[in-house]
């Protein structure tokens, strides 16, 4: 099970929101990225918080300087909508890419990016909104913008489409710390043949811990926790270990 | 010494030349076949479809030049499925020829364990090396213990024809497959060295240093 610290991107900064809404700053790009790299993070995912809302992707410059000297899988999202975009980000250094909004737009995006670079190169990013009893709804648009459609059936047709991997995100849990949404991971986890990856809510390593119970994801994005300091890498992986669930050992990556 | 990472055409090029770079080699990234001949070690990377990659080898012409350069004796790595291209032929979307370097094929990773449980596929993640029957020493894998864990990303995997060119074996839910394959100065990994962190880098430096045959 991978343990991977997530990086909203803004102006080049490392921001951090609630339901993905009213960014602060955190920290620097590059020094978080060696930092987290050498607390035995398992992989890095970045996400450009405005992409799509300004059409564009910033992140080139960031994944060239953090690959000169971290060397793990590194994802990057936002704004990702074209061949070419994501050609750019992997020449730049990275190694997946995690779509959204253009997929939502025009699902026929996965299906083409998948055929040129294989569908372990791409990741699907899904938002979802909690709106009724075991119901979500898919947002894009860094979670501005409602699509109307259901995430549970999205999930499964971007999997068709031949998405690799898919990231979901609980945009009720996100920045909140006080645990996954463990329902919809769980729903989602065995419905798809892909690895899950699920991001939001993560405060503590013990949420962690709850989450695997349930759901044997194949990784976790978390930010709050490491960001404010909560936890590090190494003492999740740790309480993981104790806990009986398989990890990277730690003090591994320099 | 002179290092070549062949481009054709596929990603991920400049992941294998910073790892090279952190432990001071530098390399030479090129799509001109006409560079192997000066080269000491060369390294075949790429992710993406078999057919894909065989193209973009044959589209630069490579084909006859990576074969030379193996008969001279001087070792070559490939990674992922720069791996699976030293093969006799992929069933990848099809059946497509290899470099013919390694008796064998390549298959898709198993949909399910032993106990009939579904993996999950693509295989991504962090898993073991395990030993086979081969010793490690003098090889890529002689500075690394048994038990690294290396970053894999794959749907497919290769299946050398003989047991001897099984280097390492890994895990994947319940399944054991070829994560390295050695024959003569030819190697191959199936995860990445590259993005594997201290152990993957030490993978690579170890490679550098074997001596041609």
């Amino acid at each position: 099970m991978r343990i991977i610290p997530r990086l909203d991107i803004k102006n080049n900064t490392v921001v951090k929101g609630i339901h993905l809404e009213g960014l602060r700053v955190v920290g620097d790009p590059a020094e978080l990225s060696r930092t987290y790299y050498a607390q035995g993070a398992d992989e890095i995912l970045y996400m450009d918080a405005v992409a799509s809302l300004y059409e564009r992707n910033s992140l080139k410059d960031i994944i060239r300087v953090v690959s000169e000297d971290v060397f793990i899988p590194l994802t990057v999202g936002g704004g990702i909508r074209s061949i070419d975009d994501i050609r750019g980000i992997l020449r730049a250094g990275a190694d997946k890419v995690a779509i959204n909004t253009a997929a939502i737009r025009r699902p026929g995006f996965i299906r083409e990016a998948s055929q040129i670079f294989g569908s372990q190169c791409i990741a699907v990013s899904i938002e979802a909104k909690r709106i009724g009893d075991g119901v979500w709804e898919a947002y894009v648009d860094t979670g501005r913008e409602t699509t109307g459609i259901d995430v549970v059936e999205w999930a499964q047709e971007v999997v068709r489409l031949g998405a690799g991997e898919i990231i979901v995100t609980s945009i009720d849990r996100e920045g909140m710390k006080n645990g996954f949404e463990i329902d919809l991971v769980e729903r989602i986890m065995n419905l798809v043949s892909v690895p899950v990856v699920a991001c939001g809510g993560c405060g503590r390593p013990e949420h962690v811990e709850a989450l695997l119970n349930r759901a044997s994801v194949s990784g976790v994005a978390c930010a709050s926790i490491f960001h404010y300091q909560l936890s590090d890498v190494t003492a999740l992986k740790m309480h993981l270990g104790k806990a009986g669930i398989p990890v990277r050992a730690v003090g591994k990556n320099l | 010494m002179k290092v070549v990472i062949i481009d054709y055409g596929l990603c991920n090029l400049l992941s294998v030349h910073n790892a090279l770079r952190s432990f001071g080699v530098d390399s030479t990234v090129t799509p001109d076949p006409e560079k192997l001949k000066g080269a000491d070690a060369l390294i075949l990377p790429g992710v993406g479809a078999f057919e894909d990659g065989m193209k973009g080898l044959r589209d630069r012409g490579f084909i006859r030049p990576i074969e030379e350069y193996v008969a001279s004796g001087r070792p070559l790595l490939g990674i992922c499925l720069g791996m699976q291209l030293l093969f006799d032929k992929s069933f990848e979307f099809g059946e497509f020829e290899g470099l013919h370097l390694i008796p064998g094929e390549v298959v898709p990773v198993k949909p399910a364990g032993s106990t009939g449980v579904p993996c999950k596929i693509p295989h991504v993640g962090w898993n073991a090396l395990l030993k086979s029957t081969r010793d490690w020493r003098g090889t890529i894998l002689g500075d690394i213990p048994a038990g690294a864990e290396m970053y894999f990303v794959h749907s497919y995997q290769g299946v050398p024809e003989y047991k001897e060119h099984v280097l390492a074996e890994t895990d994947y839910c319940g399944n054991r497959f070829c994560s390295v394959v050695a024959c003569g100065n030819v190697f191959g990994c199936q995860f990445h060295p590259e993005k594997s962190a201290a152990d993957g880098l030490t993978i690579l430096r170890s490679f550098l240093s074997i001596k041609g045959v």
